[in-house]
């Protein structure tokens, strides 16, 4: 494995620019829909729901939305969009005849990924606060964690880029993997409804431990450990950015 | 003194060897040019020169640099133009020019007056703010070439850059890369075009299944494998076809039999000329070319 250098950055600010440029198209299915997720569940389905703990529902939900989507932002940049630069757009081939090796561009893509989903994950967590939902200031250390966890999901989206033969293989990843995931890593009802192999099993699903790490700070609350989900966010990051960086290569430089 | 060199290159994808052994240099400043029919191995060739493909055996040198340690530094030398049109159809035609000048690390203020003046000279000035997609393809293969001399490069290596073009159009790109060359820049090229190699290069080399079958002045290929002079005769039957087969090899003329055709090479014989009623015509590079990548070539 080849390690990627500084000039990940330059394909980093190409995709910044690029997003800038056309950011009024790319704006409401990463912000106003999760809003609107927000208060339908919060509210609609709130009203239906006594609660979670002490916690009213909408203040329960409010977090996994944050981590769930800013994993989707990251993911959808990193799988429809890495794969886009790539095969249709040969923008890779291009760039691979400038000082930039296929690792500083698989790295400028995760990290842009990462900041897609830091982006989207603020941008709901913003709209939690005007709602007046954030329960405590560590909330502020939200976005970090968002474009941390934005790292992990962008490498793994990568590492099924580079093995995905055709855009239509996305569907699976999305249906089989993705979707199920968000839906089960503890978003929208507690872990702790499952049976205890079930709960030990969801923390192998990455999104778990961003969806606790980041209710921990929304409400203050530190269980479960949140050192713990830190823990086990940075290791698997560790292992699919390596793995994104071997598999993507093999793909880029044929 | 060699600006490219490769010792042995060879690229293999599983069981198809692309490129195969292949030795060659290319002097500073001079053009280059590589001919060879589709699937010759040029584009892998130049893909493996340009460190976008990785090399299965051999050696290159660009500037005295090993690619394989190097690379970086290499391809900071370098300018590719290359065969598929890959323009970012994210940015506008000024934002390509100037993203592309942020990978070579070139600071702003001089990427922006670089990319103004190669606007003005490819004569795309007024499409500064335009989309990729709403130009035309002669202004794509202008703005590829603006592209790829936007870090000064030593060496531009161009994979046929004026395929699909009109003739204005690609009049226009010859008249540019003449006026590059005598800016002592370097050019690798590679072509299926014979006029524009036989205009262009000094020195061509013919690829055919991978390997460099010959490398010399494009004169002196046509004066060797065809002749200053060949003749082209269309028998009318084939009992006039096995006549004049009989006369050329009586006379130890080389011939080639071209489907219904029969082209003779290396004729000076006017009385045979005369007597098979056929006018000579000029050999052309096209001429080597066939007689050189066609399967039935006998050396």
């Amino acid at each position: 494995m080849r390690m990627f250098s500084w000039r990940f950055i330059r394909l980093w600010q190409r995709n910044r620019d690029v997003f800038f440029r056309l950011w009024r198209s790319e704006l409401p299915g990463f912000t106003i829909e999760p809003v609107i997720v927000l208060l339908a569940f919060g509210v609609g389905l709130g009203t239906f729901v006594s609660g979670v703990g002490d916690q009213s529902y909408i203040v329960f939900i409010a977090p996994g939305i944050v981590a769930g989507y800013a994993m989707f932002a990251g993911i959808f940049e990193c799988t429809y969009g890495t794969y886009a630069r790539m095969e249709f757009q040969s923008t890779f081939d291009g760039i691979l005849a400038t000082p930039l090796n296929a690792e500083d561009i698989i790295a400028g893509e995760i990290f842009w990924g990462a900041t897609r989903a830091m982006l989207t994950g603020t941008a709901i967590l913003v709209a939690a606060a005007i709602f007046q939902l954030v329960q405590s200031p560590w909330a502020l250390l939200i976005p970090a964690v968002c474009f941390l966890q934005g790292i992990l999901f962008s490498a793994l989206a990568i590492v099924f880029t580079s093995y995905a033969p055709a855009i239509y293989s996305f569907n699976y990843f999305y249906t089989l993997f993705i979707n199920p995931m968000f839906f089960v890593s503890g978003a929208f009802f507690p872990l702790t409804n499952f049976p205890p192999f079930v709960q030990n099993l969801s923390w192998l699903a990455p999104l778990a431990p961003a969806i606790h790490l980041t209710r921990s700070l929304f409400i203050g609350k530190f269980e479960p450990n949140p050192f713990l989900s830190l823990g086990i966010i940075v290791a698997l990051t560790v292992i699919f950015f390596a793995w994104a960086l071997v598999a993507m290569r093999k793909r880029l430089t044929k | 003194m060699a600006i490219i060199k490769t010792e042995n290159l060879t690229k293999k994808f599983r069981d198809l060897v692309a490129v195969d052994n292949v030795s060659m240099e290319i002097a500073d400043g001079e053009c280059f040019g590589l001919l060879g029919p589709n699937g010759a191995g040029k584009t892998s060739l130049i893909r493996m020169i340009t460190a976008i493909s990785p090399v299965t055996a051999g050696q290159v040198w660009v500037d005295g640099q090993d690619l394989a340690r190097h690379s970086r530094r290499v391809k900071a030398l370098l300018g590719v133009v290359p065969q598929t049109e890959n323009l970012d159809p994210d940015l506008t035609v000024l934002q390509n020019l100037l993203t592309f000048a942020r990978y070579f690390e070139i600071p702003r203020k001089e990427a922006m007056r670089r990319s103004l003046e190669a606007l003005r000279l490819f004569q795309l000035e007024e499409k500064r703010g335009s989309r990729i997609k709403a130009l035309s393809g002669g202004m794509k293969r202008r703005l590829l070439i603006a592209r790829g001399l936007i870090n000064q490069p030593k060496i531009l290596i161009l994979d046929e850059p004026t395929v699909g073009l009109d003739p204005q159009s690609r009049h226009l790109l010859w008249q540019k890369l003449r006026e590059l060359k005598a800016q002592g820049i370097t050019q690798l090229l590679c072509t299926q075009n014979m006029e524009e190699a036989a205009l262009l290069c000094d020195r061509v080399a013919i690829m055919h299944l991978g390997k460099i079958v010959v490398v010399d002045v494009p004169h002196n290929l046509i004066l060797k494998y065809v002749g200053e002079k060949l003749w082209e005769i269309e028998p009318s039957s084939p009992a006039e076809r096995e006549q004049i087969i009989r006369e050329l090899k009586n006379h130890h003329v080389e011939f080639e039999e071209v489907g219904l055709a029969i082209r003779a090479f290396h004729v000076d014989n006017d009385e045979l000329a005369h007597k098979l009623l056929v006018r000579p015509r000029q050999g052309t590079l096209e001429d080597v070319f066939f007689r050189l990548t066609s399967e039935s070539l006998v050396e």
